[in-house]
């Protein structure tokens, strides 16, 4: 029972962690609540469901599709609602980022209409049996394409050009720039990765759950937030950890105390995170700048 | 005499007001971006209507109640989360709300998911424009007094406030329990005018509405969350928008508002000069010409 619960949350908490991954990347940069971020994941998750349905697109081809469009959409919200603001408080920029998420999520409203789509799993559904745990293979597929885009990040942020631009950007944004970095292109960059990781926890939630509404993306997206700032926001390995552990404390909470409570319990991380540790458990502390 | 429809959305506007009025106090004056205040507004709905029905409470006492039982929480919830500044501050909020709306949904006292029903239709035009004046009366008095001044000086930079001798904390603290008194005394009027609450009609995006009306105003202006709460109310209603293109251009408003007129309608208050872009450059030129 335990280690079925253990399984459950770790696979919950892949796809929080990449949503996370999304915020983290974000706030390490411009040091910004990307609220739309959810309403991309949601995006992400209607694309994939519409070219599988409608088009009748092979699943791993719509998967890169869906994740290839919503990085367009991210690097769309950052260019209209965040690039004007970048000098100005970070209150506007905060309100700005809500207001683009409400508005997305009312477009999808508007355009799909609230009752819940079906996604077809695209996998026969098998089911893989041993004498502690059951997991099913949209499960473990959801672990190993997860499991292979932190992987390709990490590689990213380690090894690439682009990759060494975001960390110095992130350590020092006027002094990267000085270094000849394009500080807008990196910053277009990170919202399109960071999008397209939210995009394809998205489509996998899809298939995990077979279903996608508009406001699907309201919940994750609030918990990934919770992920980044648990593991400490602004680091990558931290949104995994942080993502990882929430879903496992979401699923342990449910089973073993109350599943009504089940939402509330990331909120109770998160201000306990907030009250005790602010920086997270592998964050760099906050030192604020006078 | 005006028709029932009409008095429905008078009604509504002053209610509307006070919520924004005192967000604005909490978000505007002294800079707390709150995105949790509908939990508030919930708190004070819950309190009043249970007063009524199980304490057998007369009205004024219920609204008092409401509003006390909403600034207990506000300042209960502030203690520990008011040390946190601006994005955390607001993710806090955020989470305070959403853990409100689950408890509520799943207290046996409170109806869970149905609600509360039954509530006497206690609150009439006559209450409303009461409460609203005393809470603008209140609330710009708070504005123009000493501790006023302390909120518009945390706004403007808590470090410089903070080093000046103000009680940061404190006043933070006071600010929100102000604020949370007039959101319950609202949530109250709201219960006793519909007669009907339940817990999602207060989530997040209740929140996101009122912020909407004193962005629109003008943060930093009480004036403006009138007007702004007297649009965003009466306009949609008037215009029989449905509640999802409702929604969309509330969204709209937020990004367009920040973008072209941060300072809202009214002007003046937080985006005052010296903070924003035009102004920080326009100060760059006049050191260069100066020189």
């Amino acid at each position: 029972m335990f280690l079925q619960q253990l399984v459950n949350g770790i696979v919950l908490g892949s796809t929080y962690a990449l949503i996370a991954l999304g915020y983290t990347m974000v706030y390490g940069i411009i040091e910004l609540i990307n609220f739309a971020h959810g309403e991309i994941y949601m995006f992400g998750a209607f694309i994939g469901m519409i070219l599988v349905t409608v088009y009748q697109v092979p699943f791993f081809i719509a998967f890169f599709l869906a994740m290839a469009l919503a990085s367009l959409l991210g690097i769309t919200v950052e260019y209209l609602a965040y690039r004007p603001l970048r000098r100005s408080t970070r209150l506007a920029a905060l309100i700005s980022a809500i207001g683009a998420s409400i508005f997305l999520q009312n477009l999808a409203l508007l355009i799909m209409g609230s009752r819940p789509y079906s996604f077809p799993s695209p996998f026969v559904s098998k089911i893989y049996k041993t004498s502690f745990v059951t997991i099913s293979k949209v499960e473990v597929i959801i672990l190993i394409v997860s499991f292979l885009l932190m992987l390709g990040l990490t590689f990213l942020i380690q090894k690439t050009k682009i990759g060494i631009a975001m960390r110095a950007t992130a350590q020092d944004k006027d002094t990267a720039s000085l270094m000849g970095i394009n500080i807008n292109k990196v910053i277009t960059a990170t919202f399109a990765v960071g999008s397209a990781l939210g995009a394809a926890a998205g489509v996998m939630v899809g298939i995990y759950f077979r279903s996608v509404t508009p406001m699907m993306g309201l919940m994750p997206g609030l918990k990934g937030f919770v992920a980044a700032v648990l593991g400490g926001i602004g680091s990558i390995p931290g949104a995994m950890l942080g993502g990882l552990l929430l879903g496992v404390a979401e699923v342990m909470g449910a089973a073993y105390i109350s599943s009504q409570y089940r939402d509330a319990v990331a909120f109770m991380i998160l201000i306990v995170v907030l009250l005790f540790k602010p920086s997270g458990l592998i964050g760099s502390s906050l030192q604020e700048k006078v | 005499m005006i028709s029932a429809y009409y008095l429905q959305i008078i009604i509504l506007v002053g209610i509307n007001i006070i919520m924004a009025s005192s967000l604005n106090l909490i978000t505007g004056f002294t800079g707390q971006l709150s995105i949790g205040h509908a939990a508030f507004v919930s708190v004070g709905a819950y309190a009043s209507a249970l007063a009524t029905l199980k304490l057998g409470f007369p009205f004024f006492a219920s609204l008092l109640c409401g509003g006390l039982v909403a600034a207990f929480f506000g300042i209960l919830i502030g203690i520990p989360t008011l040390k946190l500044k601006g994005d955390y501050l607001a993710i806090a909020t955020l989470g305070f709300g959403e853990i409100v709306r689950i408890v509520f949904l799943n207290l046996e006292i409170t109806g869970g998911a149905v609600g509360l029903r039954g509530i006497p239709k206690d609150t009439t035009l006559t209450w409303v424009i009461i409460s609203v004046i005393v809470t603008l009366f209140v609330l710009y008095r708070i504005i123009r007094s000493r501790v006023g001044r302390a909120l518009i000086a945390i706004r403007e930079d808590e470090t410089a406030a903070e080093s000046m001798g103000i009680n940061t904390t404190y006043y933070k603290i006071l600010a929100f329990g102000v604020g949370a008194f007039f959101a319950g005394l609202g949530g109250g009027l709201f219960s006793h005018y519909f007669r009907y609450i339940q817990p999602n009609s207060f989530g997040f995006l209740k929140s996101i509405e009122y912020l909407c009306m004193v962005v629109l105003g003008g943060l930093g202006n009480i004036w403006g969350s009138v007007i702004g709460a007297a649009a965003l109310t009466a306009i949609p209603e008037l215009l029989r928008a449905s509640a999802d293109y409702r929604q969309l251009f509330y969204g709209a408003i937020l990004v367009i508002m920040m973008r072209i007129r941060p300072e809202g309608i009214m002007g003046e208050g937080i985006f005052r000069k010296g903070n924003s872009a035009g102004d920080y450059l326009l100060s760059k030129i006049k050191i260069k010409f100066n020189k």
